[in-house]
């Protein structure tokens, strides 16, 4: 009987080692991550549309990066990318965000297309 | 800045002073007569006083301009309202005009609701008919397809039209359609090619006049109030003895002679913008609430055919 349940203990053992790893891999692999260098996690970046003007007009980010623009102004206003094909938001009204994720390295130049004397840059490193 | 009219040199008796002094008296309502190139501006108040038949004309019709129905900020909170107040100015005019020009932003967001808003306001225009040009807050998401549909069924390319009125030829242009970063309003090529064919049949003698959202003339292109092919549609006209272009977009009234040409902006009926570089930026205008009826407004134009004049008055709304 002894001998049982020292079997089972064992089990126990086993099963909460094997447990623990299995913890250590779910919620101690992200810590690990967060503690590398910055570059490799998921950026967020604003871009402010104040006084039909966008800022920052030159913005420069990693790759994957998703800027998002808050339109402040009491008129709307578009982020079109100035082939009008990379990124085009709807008209934002006073309050309204637009969100565009940068997964390619290179010189995005863009404007509103309702006032296009508003033009602005995002390099993507 | 160059741009920015520092000095008018022409022989119109208009320099810059001049200007100014018609645009200060512009919140009290301005008449504008032009004479045999001769630009000349009185108060409305001496009108009424010592000329009160010289408004009359062979054609008489009245420019509203800059609705932005759906604007709902500190400016203006009711633009509703103050339509429906332009309304009652023009159905008050001695001479009820034959027609009436809207010369764009009908709306702010370009929304069907907002279209319906302003087209049932319109209603009550005791006129024959309304005739529009877009702005940019009428073709924000959908190239202006709503706002053809609704306002533009006759006309040509992305709304630009032209009709004749006891001897005048009118010519309605857009110019807020496949802007370029950077630039100004644009008429583009297809439109330019569309003005030289239509007024090719016309005799010098047919008194022109152009209406379009964005100033075809270089108000302050700072602000992108100005139109960067407006020269080459301009230089088709050069060979009329009388153009008159009329304007809107820069809420508020700014007139100019450059030859045979007079360019003149018309007040918004919604919420006034700063004069040109007096502001961070061209936004809306919050102004006390007892001064905003005297920045809003409508523009009454008499054509009187055989003494080669015509007359701008510019009314506010109080």
């Amino acid at each position: 009987m002894k001998i049982k349940q020292s079997v089972s203990s064992l089990w126990i053992v086993g099963l909460l080692v094997v447990a623990g790893f299995g913890l250590f891999l779910l919620f101690g692999t992200p810590q690990t991550h967060a503690a590398a260098p910055a570059d490799n996690a998921p950026h967020a970046i604003e871009v402010k549309i104040d006084n039909f003007s966008f800022g920052p007009m030159t913005l420069s980010v990693p790759s994957g990066t998703t800027v998002t623009w808050t339109n402040n102004d009491d008129v709307p206003h578009t982020v079109v990318s100035d082939d009008h094909a990379t990124f085009k938001s709807p008209a934002l009204d006073t309050g309204e965000k637009f969100s565009f994720t940068f997964d390619k390295p290179g010189k995005y130049a863009y404007f509103c297309s309702v006032h296009p004397k508003m033009t602005a840059q995002v390099v993507v490193q | 800045m160059s741009q920015y009219i520092r000095d008018n040199h022409d022989t119109d008796g208009i320099d810059r002073r001049g200007f100014l002094k018609c645009m200060a008296w512009a919140g009290t309502g301005t008449y504008c007569v032009l004479q045999g190139g001769v630009l000349k501006s009185f108060a409305l108040s001496d009108i009424m006083q010592h000329q009160p038949g010289s408004l009359k004309g062979d054609l008489s019709f009245v420019q509203i301009s800059d609705s932005h129905i759906g604007f709902n900020k500190d400016a203006n909170p009711d633009v509703t309202a103050t339509l429906r107040e332009a309304i009652a100015k023009i159905n008050s005019l001695p001479t009820p005009p034959s027609f009436v020009l809207h010369t764009g932003d009908l709306t702010h967001l370009s929304k069907p609701e907002e279209f319906d808003t302003l087209a049932e306001s319109l209603k009550s225009v005791k006129t024959e008919r309304i005739f529009y040009v877009p702005g940019e807050h009428d073709v924000l998401n959908d190239n202006g397809e709503m706002y053809r549909q609704r306002f533009a069924q006759q006309t040509k390319g992305d709304g630009w039209h032209s009709f004749d009125q006891k001897g005048a030829h009118f010519i309605g242009l857009v110019n807020v359609m496949n802007l370029k970063a950077g630039g100004l309003g644009s008429l583009g090529p297809q439109q330019l090619e569309w003005i030289e064919k239509d007024v090719s049949r016309l005799k010098i003698s047919t008194p022109i006049v152009v209406f379009a959202h964005i100033p075809l003339w270089a108000v302050y292109p700072q602000w992108g109030w100005g139109t960067d092919d407006s020269e080459q549609a301009l230089s088709y006209l050069k060979r009329f003895a009388s153009v008159t272009v009329l304007n809107g977009h820069i809420h508020q009234t700014m007139q100019k002679v450059e030859g045979n040409v007079t360019f003149h902006t018309a007040m918004s009926t919604a919420f006034p913008q700063p004069q040109p570089g007096q502001a961070e930026s061209p936004g809306p205008m919050k102004v006390p609430a007892d001064r905003l009826r005297g920045l809003l407004g409508i523009t009454d134009v008499n054509f009187m055919r055989n003494k080669h004049t015509l007359g701008i008055v510019d009314s506010p709304l109080s």
